[in-house]
């Protein structure tokens, strides 16, 4: 089996992997039920411990079945998934169709150590529109490491909402891979609220002209949490708008990462390139790195990057609080504020409510 | 562009590196190549003490045993350390006065525009002038002194004052701290020492000019300057080389050290030959440059305008020890040609309430690579920390790149750190407006760079302010875009 | 009613405030002016909870209670409110979820019923509609991207839908153009009632041609040093605050 990435390597500077290698995984026990689905009139595929529960599945008329595939690229997680890739979702939607709403959960529980790797695979053909909803849950102490491979053909829009949940002991290693041509569009929101250690790395090849990228995340991370969002934007086309805000709250001993890396090739003139980073950083064990680069070859571009890390805004807490709100609300509030601007292109309703959901039950282990 | 920005392109494609001539005069070389005995002939023809000369062989040790570095984003072909000089200097004894050097050496600086005497007089700075490898004249010398203030050359400083060196020297820079450093600490053959005794302010602008004459020499200068509580120096830094079609090496290595109080002030105007048109030649420049904020309130600041050198490796960084204490990173990084730049700062906060500015303007043209690479480190002790960093790229033509890559890590809560980058090209509408104003698109070109640079230039002193404008203007001689 | 007695504050080791004893009855408006540095600031942060300010001796009883051991969220359910001389931008806030929050905190406070969203909305839709405020206002980010005028209509909306007893409106050295002087002049003339008071802190006289008030004070040096009616504010409008630090 391929060797887990070690720090040595630049790409995982801030993120140990040790955790994962010292820990022995075995197969993934049978699990025949599943706890609260969300309550959702969507075709649904249901993955208990990284094998899809028919029964607990709906049709999907765009599904196929699954297909491993052999890997191309050299990364060290993508091999280990192939080697090890069991099912995974498999859709491809054709040209000019629009596909609505599809549930992906993901749900673990084993009484000891197991691993599981989902390779799934989305494609959408020319003009045609898909919602990912997935969910990410578990308990015990587990380790999900799962590959997207995306292809949004030209006009095509997907949306893929993530809400990772996963049990606090819990690893979670995705990597998503999409290629965006001519006037399509990979819109992704992550929040991360979930696993001990947990990194979404997503590479987004532009190849057309005016293909849109949009990441989004944000990590809410208490205990000793590790949350490490990372994206490689590749714009190889010109006139392409990219977008990443990515909000981290740490409290407890909670470490962030954020690696974002935007690629302007030398034909990608008239690129638009925009990244925010920002941390709150909650109590005095908490740690943020942040990692943004630009890398560009091209001259008739607009490319920024910003970063801050910092403490909550006690002007801002005071001036709550002299209008009658108590502290916690007052803090509460500011923090949901912080957030809003990551979540506000998830306008799908029905993922903002999950996403709500999940941020409510936050607050309250708070 | 336009057809006439094309012709212009053309025509100045072949600038002119105006410092790039060589002074005949006669050298006393050691033989190439780099081992124990070349260390401790140098160490020998410098008359230094042992410990020195062990110092120097435990680097060489070092450095045997480390790999040069490749994280920056440079490409090179491999450097032949052997086939090098590791020590190169004019023939005559070293001058007691300005009148005993070789006037063939003193014309050499008169082109250069450094005044050694007069000019050096009127101007109000002192100079110390580092040809190859050893340093020919220190002005002033009898000013400073009565201030308190030493600046001499390092070799001097080590029989002088052989308690002050061995009490600074590797303290902020290791020997062994990288390969660049480990190379220079086995090898050094001179550079500048500074002190400022406590509570003195320096009454002069201090300067040091560097120059590459010989052929197939490395440079390896070493700067010390240590401000006591509440000294306070300002030191500028020059250096030129001559044209030649191999690449040269420098490897310097500066240490600051400020107290309780103390202020820093190092600024460098860095103009080595950048090589040809093709990318024939031209200077490899990596150097180390870090200074130490030990006490409270202490206060490093770095300036850099970077527009020579085929490439240039280099990250002046403050560690900010001391209570309150502040450090400043202020540089216009220029590349044309076939030039690489892998230049930024580390800012390392260690203190409560310590601060630091990053201002970092970079600009490619032509076929070059520009990066910058920088470091924000918050450790958890550095209570009500802050760090501002803006760093801007200009892009001029479509053949050449521009990259920045910084690294946040932020273990204080109570710190506030913020970053911002952005990469653009010139606006065509502000190009437009200039030239319908009657300026020709090179002048154009020039008011907007100096303009984007402006947030650092007005940190250099004026008199070196004037130059580097200057300079940036000729760099970017046919890159308009 | 407000007493003041005998408050000594200081930041780290300066002291700013001497020892201010003052008595604000309901009904009353009452202002404080004095010369730059005099504490005046000082008084109305020291006032309202804010960190920073040690307060070493002296009390402040509102109703009853001293309100100076209590947090600045109690105050404000105890009636007080704070109309900030530079409002604070909340990004990411709606302005109608803040009031809506803000409200029912107090309410809840109070024992009160919370207001449902319909019901609230009525109430700040006529706020907004009687400070001839545009309807979007609520729906924007708090202060973000107000102007000086805007912000200032913003404090006066809050203070329109949280009913204080109290204000205090520290206008120290703020460069408020006519028209936003007009706007806080209102907020609180709208207000006056037997059971409303005013605390209304200012460098200069202008505003006080706006809010007439019933007694003005002179703050120096972290003291009362003079008190008289709204004329006294015109005498030291035409013979400045010399002579009067000495005191």
């Amino acid at each position: 089996m391929t060797a887990l990435p070690t720090r040595k390597l630049e790409a995982w500077r801030f993120t140990d992997l040790r955790q994962i290698s010292s820990t022995e995984f075995g197969a993934p026990p049978a699990m025949a039920a599943a706890p609260d689905l969300p309550d959702l009139p969507f075709p649904r595929f249901v993955f208990l411990n990284g094998t899809l529960n028919a029964a607990l599945s709906t049709a999907f008329a765009y599904a196929k079945p699954f297909a491993p595939v052999r890997e191309q690229g050299a990364q060290p997680m993508a091999l280990i998934n192939a080697a090890n890739a069991k099912d995974g979702i498999n859709i491809e939607v054709p040209d000019g169709v629009d596909a609505g709403e599809v549930l992906l959960i993901s749900q673990a529980s084993g009484a000891t150590p197991f691993a599981f790797h989902p390779r799934h695979r989305v494609t959408l053909g020319q003009g045609a529109k898909l919602t990912i909803i997935e969910i990410d849950k578990g308990e015990g102490v587990y380790w999900q490491n799962a590959l997207f491979d995306i292809d949004v053909a030209q006009g095509a829009t997907l949306q893929h909402f993530r809400l990772q949940q996963e049990s606090v002991e819990a690893f979670n290693i995705t990597s998503i891979r999409a290629r965006i041509a001519q006037a399509a569009a990979y819109e992704h929101f992550t929040l991360t609220l979930g696993a001990k250690l947990s990194r979404t790395e997503i590479e987004a090849d532009l190849v057309g002209e005016t293909a849109l990228a949009h990441l989004n995340a944000a990590q809410l991370l208490g205990g000793a949490q590790h949350g490490d969002f990372t994206t490689i934007i590749r714009h190889k086309a010109p006139n392409c708008p990219s977008r990443q805000t990515v909000k981290s709250v740490l409290a407890g001993k909670a470490r962030g990462v954020f690696q974002g890396k935007i690629e302007v090739d030398q034909i990608a003139q008239k690129t638009d390139g925009y990244q925010m980073s920002q941390a709150l950083l909650l109590s005095p064990d908490a740690e943020m790195d942040i990692k943004p680069e630009l890398q560009i070859f091209a001259d008739d571009v607009k490319c920024s990057h910003g970063a801050t890390i910092g403490a909550l805004d006690e002007e801002q807490v005071f001036y709550l609080r002299s209008r009658g709100i108590p502290e916690a609300d007052a803090r509460q509030i500011l923090i949901r504020a912080f957030l809003e601007e990551a979540l506000e292109p998830v306008t799908h309703d029905a993922s903002k409510a999950i996403f709500e959901d999940a941020l409510e039950s936050w607050w309250g282990k708070q | 562009m336009s057809s006439t920005t094309d012709a212009v392109i053309q025509d100045l494609a072949a600038q002119k590196y105006k410092y790039g001539f060589t002074t005949e005069i006669e050298m006393e070389e050691f033989p190439k190549g780099l081992s124990p005995d070349i260390v401790r002939m140098i160490s020998a023809k410098k008359g230094e003490p042992a410990w020195l000369l062990e110092w120097r062989l435990k680097a060489y040790e070092a450095w045997l045993k480390m790999e040069e570095p490749t994280w920056a984003r440079i490409h090179h072909a491999p450097i032949a350390y052997q086939d090098l000089y590791y020590y190169a200097a004019p023939a005559k004894a070293a001058p007691k006065s300005l009148d005993e050097v070789d006037p063939e050496l003193l014309r050499t600086y008169e082109k250069l525009g450094i005044p050694l005497n007069e000019r050096a007089a009127l101007a109000g700075v002192a100079v110390d002038a580092v040809f190859d490898s050893v340093s020919v004249a220190t002005t002033f010398r009898d000013t400073l002194a009565k201030a308190g203030v030493i600046f001499c050359p390092i070799s001097e400083a080590v029989r002088e004052h052989p308690e002050l060196v061995r009490k600074y020297l590797g303290s902020v820079v290791p020997a062994g701290d990288n390969y660049f450093a480990a190379l220079n600490s086995a090898v050094f053959s001179d550079g500048s020492f500074v002190f400022i005794p406590k509570g003195v302010k320096c009454p002069m602008e201090l300067s040091t000019y560097f120059r590459i004459n010989a052929r197939n020499t490395g440079q390896f200068e070493r700067t010390l300057i240590i401000a006591e509580d509440g000294a306070s120096v300002s030191y500028l830094e020059g250096c030129t080389a001559p044209m030649r079609d191999e690449n040269q090496l420098h490897a310097a290595v500066v240490e600051l050290v400020a107290m309780d109080d103390a202020k820093i002030k190092y600024s460098t105007v860095q103009n080595w030959y950048p090589g040809d048109a093709d990318g024939k030649g031209g200077i490899y420049n990596f150097v180390t440059k870090r200074g130490a904020c030990r006490g409270r309130n202490s206060k490093i600041s770095w300036t850099q305008v970077e527009t020579g050198s085929a490439i240039t490796w280099k990250y002046p960084s403050c560690i900010l020890q001391g209570e309150g204490s502040v450090g400043e990173f202020y540089s216009v990084a220029v590349t044309n040609g076939h030039q690489q730049a892998d230049t930024g700062t580390k800012m390392i906060h260690i203190g409560k309430n310590t601060s630091s500015t990053i201002i970092s303007k970079g600009i490619s043209a032509g076929k070059s690579n520009n990066t910058y690479r920088g470091q924000v480190k918050i450790l958890p002790g550095a209570s009500g920390a802050r760090n501002f960093t803006q760093c801007d790229s200009l892009l001029i033509g479509d053949q050449c790149g521009a990259h920045t890559v910084p690294y946040i890590e932020n273990r204080n809560a109570s710190a506030k750190v913020e970053h911002e980058a952005t990469t653009s090209k010139i606006a065509e509408d502000q190009l437009f407006y200039c030239r319908s104003r009657g300026l020709s698109e090179e002048d154009a070109v020039g008011l907007i760079v100096n303009g984007f640079c402006k947030d650092v230039l007005k940190e250099l002193p004026m008199e070196f302010a004037v130059e580097a404008q200057k300079l940036l203007a000729v760099s970017l001689e046919g890159s308009v875009g | 009613m407000l007493e003041i007695k005998n408050l000594h504050a200081r930041i780290g080791d300066a002291e700013i405030l001497k020892g201010v004893t003052l008595t604000i009855p309901d009904g009353e408006i009452h202002a404080i002016m004095g010369p730059n540095g005099a504490g005046k600031s000082t008084l109305s942060y020291v006032l309202s909870g804010r960190d920073g300010y040690e307060v070493t001796e002296g009390e402040a009883i509102y109703n009853g209670q001293n309100i100076l051991e209590m947090e600045p969220e109690e105050r404000a359910a105890a009636g007080l409110f704070l109309a900030f001389q530079y409002p604070v931008e909340l990004p990411g806030v709606g302005n109608a979820n803040f009031l809506r929050t803000a409200l029912n905190a107090i309410r809840r406070s109070r024992g009160e019923e919370e207001l449902d969203a319909v019901a609230f909305l009525k109430q700040a839709r006529a706020a907004v509609k009687q400070l001839a405020m545009k309807e979007d206002f609520l729906k924007r980010n708090v202060n973000v991207g107000f102007s000086g005028g805007e912000k200032k209509r913003n404090e006066m909306l809050q203070m329109a839908l949280l009913k204080p007893g109290l204000a205090i409106l520290d206008e120290t050295d703020s460069g408020l153009d006519i028209d936003a002087l007009k706007i806080v002049a209102e907020g609180v003339n709208a207000l006056r009632s037997e059971k409303f008071s005013a605390l209304v802190i200012t460098h200069y006289q202008r505003l006080l041609d706006h809010i007439v008030p019933d007694v003005v004070h002179v703050l120096a040096n972290g003291k009362i040093v003079r008190s008289g009616n709204a004329d006294l504010a015109k005498e030291l409008e035409a013979s400045g605050y010399v002579g009067l630090e000495a005191a």
